[in-house]
C-alpha cells in the first residue's frame, strides 16, 4: 500500500485495486477448473461489455436529442409510417443480434461446463469432505479401514493428480469454495455427490464456506496444501500413524487433562481413549497451520486462548468453554502441540 | 333512474355540476377514526400501501447500513453474528416482502389501475381493504420479532435444515414463516382485485389490443402472482408443520429431502424478480411515450414480451440452484431459459431507444429517472447474462458478485422507476407538482451512492468474499473495497433525504399541477387531481390506445349508471361490451375486524397448532359480518339501460 496518499478512500481504493498473490480470486486460477471458468468469464465479460458500449451510446444519442424542456407539454407528433418501419427493423435487427450472442453464450457455457466436469485421467485421489457446524471433516477413504486418514479444514493433495471430492453434510448445508481451484459444490444433508479438480502449482490456497449456515459460517474455512506427489506421499504417512507418545512430563500431563476433562467428549486421538467423532480429529493438529476452521494461527497462545474460551473467539461455536486450571492448561497446550 | 347530459369525455370535471355533487355525496368514505378503517377507496388503500411501503424502504436501509457498517473493516466487533444474521436477514425480508412488492404490484397497481382502466373503484373494494391490512399485519409481526430480539436470522430464504426445528430453536423461524403467510395472502387477494379490475371494469372501447401496456403488465403480475405465491406458501408452510407438529417434510434423517424446500421457494422466488421488476418497465414504458411526444413504438411486441417473461419466469428457478451439483443436462437447460428471458426484455429495451429516437424526448425530471433505471438496469441484466452461466455462476454463486448483480437489478428495476412514477404521478395524487430541482440533486446523490456501493462488491465477490458473513478476516485484504462500498450509503442517504424534503416541501407549496401537466395519454389524467372520490365523472368510453391523445373532442360516455348508489360497469373481458352494472358494496369496518381475527390465528400458530381451531370461529364471525347483505333491496339489471352517447 502507497502510503504517499492521505486521502483515505483513495488510500483504500489503491489498496483493493493492488492485486494480492492471488490464492482466493477467481480471476487467479491455479487449477484447470478455475483456469476454464476465467477463460469463460472473460469472454463473455468482453461480448457484454461491447452490448453495454453500443446500448450506452443509444441511450446517449437519444438524450443527446432531447430538445430544450419546454413549458407546457409538446404536441404529439404525427404518425409517420416510413420513420416507423425503419425505426422497427432496427428493433428487429437488434433483436436477431441478441439472439445470436445470447446463442454463442449458451454454447461457450455449455462447452465450458463439459470441460469443467469431465475426468480426464485415472487413478484419482479420493477425498470426502463433510460439513459441519463449523468446520470441515476431511477423510482419505481407503478399503482398509486402519489406512483411513481423518483430519480437519487442512487438505492435503498432489500436484498434477486429479482429485474426487465426495461431498455430505452431517448437519445443515454448506458449500465447498476455493476461489482459485474451482467453482462452489454444496454440503447437502441426505445428499452425497461428487466433484473433481486438478491442481497446477504447488502452494496453500484458502477456501471458505459459501452457503450461509448459522451463526459462525463467517468462520468456516479451510486451506487446501498442494504439494509435489513424494511430500504428499510422506505427508499420508506421517497422518496413518496413531499420535505420537509424550515425551515429556509436561505433555504427559497434558494429555492426563485431555482425557480426564470434557476434551474427549468430543474430540479423537488415535492412539489414546479419546474416540469421539463430534469434534476435529486431533491426532496430528500440531501439523495443522491453523486451529478452529481457519480462525486463529496454531501457536501456543491462540491455542490457549480457544481452549478456555471458543465462545469469545467464535459465539456460538459448538464447542463450549474450559476453565482449567493455568498449569493444567499449559500442559494441555504443551501436549497438543507434540502432536504432529 | 338519472340520465345524465350528455357530456364529452375529456370534459373537465369542476366538482361544481349537480351530478357531481351527487356523486361525491354517493361515493363519500366515511370520516373519523373508524371511518379511516372503514375505507375501502382504492386511492386511498393504494396510497396507505405505498406510504407503508416505503417506510419499510426507510428502515430496510436502516439495516443495509447497519451491515455496510459492520464490514467497513476486519473482525469488526460493533454487531455480533447473532443480531447480524438477524439484521440481514431482516433487510432481505423486509424489502422484497414489505417494500417492493407492496409497492411496486399492491400500492402502485391498486393507486392506478381502476384510473387507468376507467372505474369508479376497483374490483373486490373490501378484499382490497383487506389485503392492506393484513399486510401490516405481517409487517408488525417481522418487526416486533426483531425489537424483542426474535428477529429470524436464517437468511431472507430460511433454507432447511438450517430453518428447521433442530437447528433453530425459538421461534424467529416461526415468525419469518408467518410473515411469508400474512404478506402473500395480501398479494394474492390484490392479485385477484386487479386482474378482475382489468378483465372485468374497462371502459367500453378498451379492448385488449387497446389496453395500456401498464394494465397489460399488472394483468400478466397479478397472473404471476396467483401461480407463484402458493408456491413458497406451501414451502413455509410446511416448514412450519416441520417445526410446530413435528413433521418430517425437510428433515433428511427422516427421509425428508431439503432440496424440495429450495424448488419450491424458487419457484416463486424467481417469478418473484419479475413480479418487483414488470412494475418498473410498465412505468418505463409509459414515461418513454409521453416524454417522446409520441404512441410507443412496438406496441405489439412489448405486450408479446411482457407475457413472455410471465411464463419463461416460471421456467429459470433452478439458476438458484446450480450449486447443488444437479445433472448437467438439466442445468444446460436453465442456463437456456435464464438467457432466453434477456429476449423479451432486450425487446423492450430496443423499442424504448426507438421511441426516444424517432420521438421528441423531453429529458424532464421523472425521465431522468428512466435514464437511472436504463443505465443500472443494463448492467444488472448484463451481469445476469454472466450468472445464467453455470460454470461462471459455480465461483459466483453467493458471493457479494451475486449480491451486486441483484442489486443493480432489483434497485434498478424496482426503485430507479419507482422514484420516475413518484415523480410522474406525485401531480395526479397530491395536485400539486415535485420540486425539480431537488429532484434533480434526489438523483444525482442516489445514482452516485447506488453505484459507488454496488458496483464495487462485484470486485469483493470475484476475491472470493461470500456474502451472509459477519466478519472477515484482515489477511482476505477485503478492506478496502468495503470501505468503498461503505462510502456510497452517505449518498444514497443523502439523496433519501432530499426526497422526503422535496416531497414535505412539494406537499405544502408545490404548483398547482391541473388536470394533465405532462400532457399524457392516460385515462388517469383526464379528472381533476387528485382524483375525485368517484374517479371519474362520466364512466368513459374510449377509441385508441392513448385515449387522450387520439379520442375525438365528442366522445361518447357511458350513461345510465345510477348517482344515488354506488354503481358501477361490468364490460366484457376482451371487448369491452357493457355487460352489466354491479353495485360496489361501500365502505365496511369488516374488512379491517376480519384481518384482526386473521392475524390473530396466524399469530397465535407461531406458538400451538391449537391457534387453528381456536382461531377459526372468529374468523368465521367476521366474515359473516364482511359478507352480510346489505338492506337494499337489489338493483333491477336490465340490460339496454347502459347507454353509450
Amino acid at each position: 500500500m502507497n502510503s504517499g496518499f492521505t486521502f483515505v478512500p483513495l488510500r483504500f481504493l489503491a489498496q483493493a485495486m493492488t492485486l494480492d498473490p492471488g490464492h482466493h480470486h477467481v480471476l487467479h486460477p491455479a487449477a484447470p477448473q478455475a483456469g476454464h471458468i476465467e477463460w469463460l468469464y472473460w469472454i463473455t465479460f468482453w461480448i457484454l461489455f461491447a452490448v453495454f458500449v453500443l446500448m450506452i451510446v443509444a441511450f446517449a444519442s437519444a438524450a443527446a436529442k432531447s430538445g430544450v424542456i419546454a413549458d407546457h407539454p409538446l404536441p404529439i407528433l404525427e404518425k409517420d409510417e416510413e420513420g416507423d418501419r425503419r425505426a422497427s427493423w432496427g428493433v428487429a435487427s437488434a433483436v436477431g443480434i441478441t439472439v445470436i450472442t445470447l446463442f454463442l453464450i449458451l454454447v461457450l457455457s455449455v462447452v465450458t461446463g463439459k470441460r469443467v466436469e469431465g475426468l480426464t485421467s485415472k487413478n484419482p485421489v479420493t477425498i470426502q469432505i463433510t460439513g459441519h457446524q463449523w468446520w470441515w471433516e476431511i477423510s482419505y477413504p481407503n478399503s482398509q479401514a486402519d489406512q483411513t486418514i481423518t483430519t480437519a479444514n487442512e487438505i492435503h493433495v498432489p500436484i498434477n493428480t486429479p482429485v474426487v471430492v465426495l461431498t455430505n453434510s452431517m448437519d445443515v448445508i454448506h458449500s465447498f469454495w476455493a476461489p482459485s481451484i474451482t467453482g462452489k459444490r454444496d454440503l447437502l444433508p441426505g445428499y452425497s455427490s461428487a466433484f473433481w479438480f486438478e491442481i497446477d502449482k504447488a502452494g496453500i490456497y484458502h477456501g471458505q464456506c459459501a452457503e450461509f449456515c448459522g451463526l459462525q459460517h463467517a468462520h468456516m474455512g479451510f486451506s487446501i496444501v498442494a504439494e509435489p506427489v513424494d511430500q504428499f506421499q510422506a505427508w499420508q504417512q506421517q497422518q496413518l500413524k496413531p499420535a505420537r507418545e509424550p515425551s515429556s512430563t509436561d505433555a504427559a500431563r497434558g494429555r492426563e487433562v485431555f482425557l480426564t476433562h470434557a476434551c474427549l467428549m468430543c474430540h479423537t486421538i488415535r492412539g489414546t481413549d479419546a474416540g469421539s467423532r463430534f469434534g476435529p480429529d486431533l491426532t496430528h493438529v500440531a501439523s495443522r497451520n491453523m486451529i478452529a476452521a481457519e480462525t486463529l494461527p496454531n501457536t501456543a497462545g491462540a491455542l490457549a486462548g480457544w481452549i478456555v474460551d471458543p465462545q469469545r473467539i467464535k459465539p456460538g461455536t459448538e464447542m463450549s468453554p474450559n476453565p482449567l486450571a493455568a498449569d493444567d492448561l499449559q500442559a494441555l497446550v504443551v501436549y497438543l502441540q507434540s502432536l504432529h | 333512474m338519472t340520465v345524465a347530459e350528455p357530456i364529452i369525455a375529456n370534459d373537465q370535471d369542476t366538482g361544481k355540476s349537480e351530478l357531481a355533487r351527487r356523486l361525491a355525496r354517493t361515493w363519500c368514505q366515511p370520516k373519523g377514526f373508524l371511518g379511516w378503517f372503514s375505507n375501502t377507496h382504492h386511492t386511498v388503500i393504494g396510497i396507505r400501501f405505498m406510504v407503508t411501503a416505503f417506510i419499510f424502504l426507510l428502515l430496510g436501509g436502516v439495516l443495509a447500513a447497519m451491515i455496510r457498517l459492520q464490514l467497513i473493516r476486519p473482525e469488526n466487533s460493533l454487531i455480533g453474528p447473532d443480531l447480524y444474521n438477524q439484521v440481514f436477514t431482516m433487510h432481505g425480508s423486509t424489502m422484497i416482502f414489505l417494500f417492493a412488492v407492496p409497492m411496486m404490484f399492491q400500492g402502485f397497481g391498486v393507486y392506478i389501475v381502476p384510473l387507468m382502466c376507467g372505474a369508479r373503484n376497483i374490483a373486490f373494494p373490501r378484499l382490497n381493504a383487506f389485503s392492506y391490512y393484513l399486510y401490516v399485519g405481517g409487517a408488525l409481526v417481522l418487526w416486533g420479532g426483531f425489537v424483542t430480539n426474535t428477529g429470524p436470522d436464517v437468511g431472507w430464504f430460511a433454507y432447511v435444515p438450517l430453518s428447521g426445528p433442530a437447528y433453530s430453536p425459538g421461534h424467529r423461524a416461526d415468525i419469518w414463516s408467518q410473515m411469508i403467510t400474512f404478506t402473500e395472502v395480501s398479494a394474492l387477494g390484490v392479485a385477484i382485485c386487479i386482474a378482475t379490475t382489468i378483465l372485468r371494469h374497462r371502459a367500453p372501447g378498451m379492448t385488449l389490443n387497446r389496453m395500456p401496456i401498464l394494465l397489460w403488465e399488472k394483468l400478466v403480475i397479478s397472473m404471476a402472482v396467483i401461480f407463484a405465491m402458493p408456491a413458497v406458501m406451501i414451502a413455509s408452510g410446511l416448514l412450519l408443520l416441520d417445526r410446530l407438529v413435528g413433521t418430517h417434510f425437510f428433515n433428511p434423517a427422516q427421509g425428508g429431502d431439503v432440496l424440495l424446500y429450495q424448488h419450491l421457494f424458487w419457484f416463486f422466488g424467481h417469478p418473484e424478480v419479475y413480479i418487483i421488476f414488470l412494475p418498473g418497465a410498465a412505468i418505463v414504458s409509459t414515461l418513454v411515450e409521453c416524454f417522446s411526444r409520441r404512441r410507443i413504438l412496438g406496441y405489439t411486441p412489448i405486450v408479446v414480451s411482457v407475457v413472455a417473461t410471465g411464463f419463461i419466469g416460471f421456467s429459470v428457478w433452478v439458476h438458484h440452484m446450480f450449486a447443488t451439483g444437479l445433472p448437467q443436462l438439466s442445468e444446460s437447460f436453465f442456463t437456456a431459459a435464464s438467457l432466453m428471458i434477456v429476449i423479451p426484455t432486450g425487446l423492450q429495451f430496443f423499442c424504448w431507444v426507438a421511441t426516444m429516437w424517432t420521438g421528441r424526448l423531453q429529458l424532464q425530471l421523472p425521465m431522468l429517472w428512466c435514464f437511472g433505471f436504463f443505465f443500472v438496469f443494463l448492467i444488472g441484466g448484463l451481469s445476469g447474462v454472466m450468472l445464467a452461466s453455470v460454470p461462471v455462476d459455480l465461483q459466483v454463486h453467493d458471493t457479494y458478485f451475486v449480491v451486486a448483480h441483484f442489486h443493480y437489478v432489483l434497485i434498478g428495476g424496482a426503485l430507479f422507476p419507482m422514484f420516475a412514477g413518484i415523480y410522474f404521478w406525485f401531480p395526479k395524487i397530491t395536485g400539486r407538482m415535485a420540486n425539480t430541482t431537488l429532484g434533480t440533486w434526489h438523483f444525482w446523490l442516489f445514482f452516485i451512492g447506488f453505484n459507488t456501493t454496488f458496483f464495487t462488491l462485484h470486485f469483493l465477490g470475484l476475491r472470493g468474499m461470500p456474502r451472509r458473513v459477519y466478519t472477515y478476516g484482515a489477511d482476505m485484504h477485503w478492506q478496502g473495497l468495503n470501505v468503498l462500498a461503505s462510502s456510497g450509503v452517505v449518498f444514497m442517504t443523502a439523496g433519501l433525504l432530499v426526497f422526503l424534503a422535496n416531497v414535505i416541501r412539494s406537499l405544502r407549496m408545490g404548483k398547482i399541477a391541473g388536470n394533465n401537466p405532462w400532457g399524457d395519454a392516460g385515462l388517469e389524467w383526464s379528472m381533476s387531481s387528485p382524483p375525485p372520490p368517484y374517479n371519474f365523472l362520466h364512466v368513459p368510453t374510449v377509441s385508441g390506445r392513448d385515449p387522450l391523445w387520439e379520442d375525438p373532442p365528442d366522445q361518447p360516455v357511458v350513461v345510465g349508471l345510477r348517482d344515488d348508489i354506488r354503481e358501477t360497469l361490468v364490460t366484457h373481458s376482451l371487448d369491452t361490451d357493457p355487460q352489466h352494472k354491479d353495485e360496489d358494496p361501500g365502505p365496511s369496518i369488516w374488512p379491517f375486524l376480519t384481518a384482526l381475527t386473521v392475524s390473530a390465528a396466524f399469530v397465535g400458530s407461531i406458538f400451538t397448532p391449537w391457534a387453528v381451531p381456536i382461531g377459526a370461529p372468529p374468523v368465521i364471525v367476521t366474515m359473516i359480518g364482511w359478507l352480510w347483505p346489505r338492506g337494499q333491496s337489489p338493483t333491477p339489471r336490465p340490460s339496454g339501460e347502459i347507454w353509450v352517447r
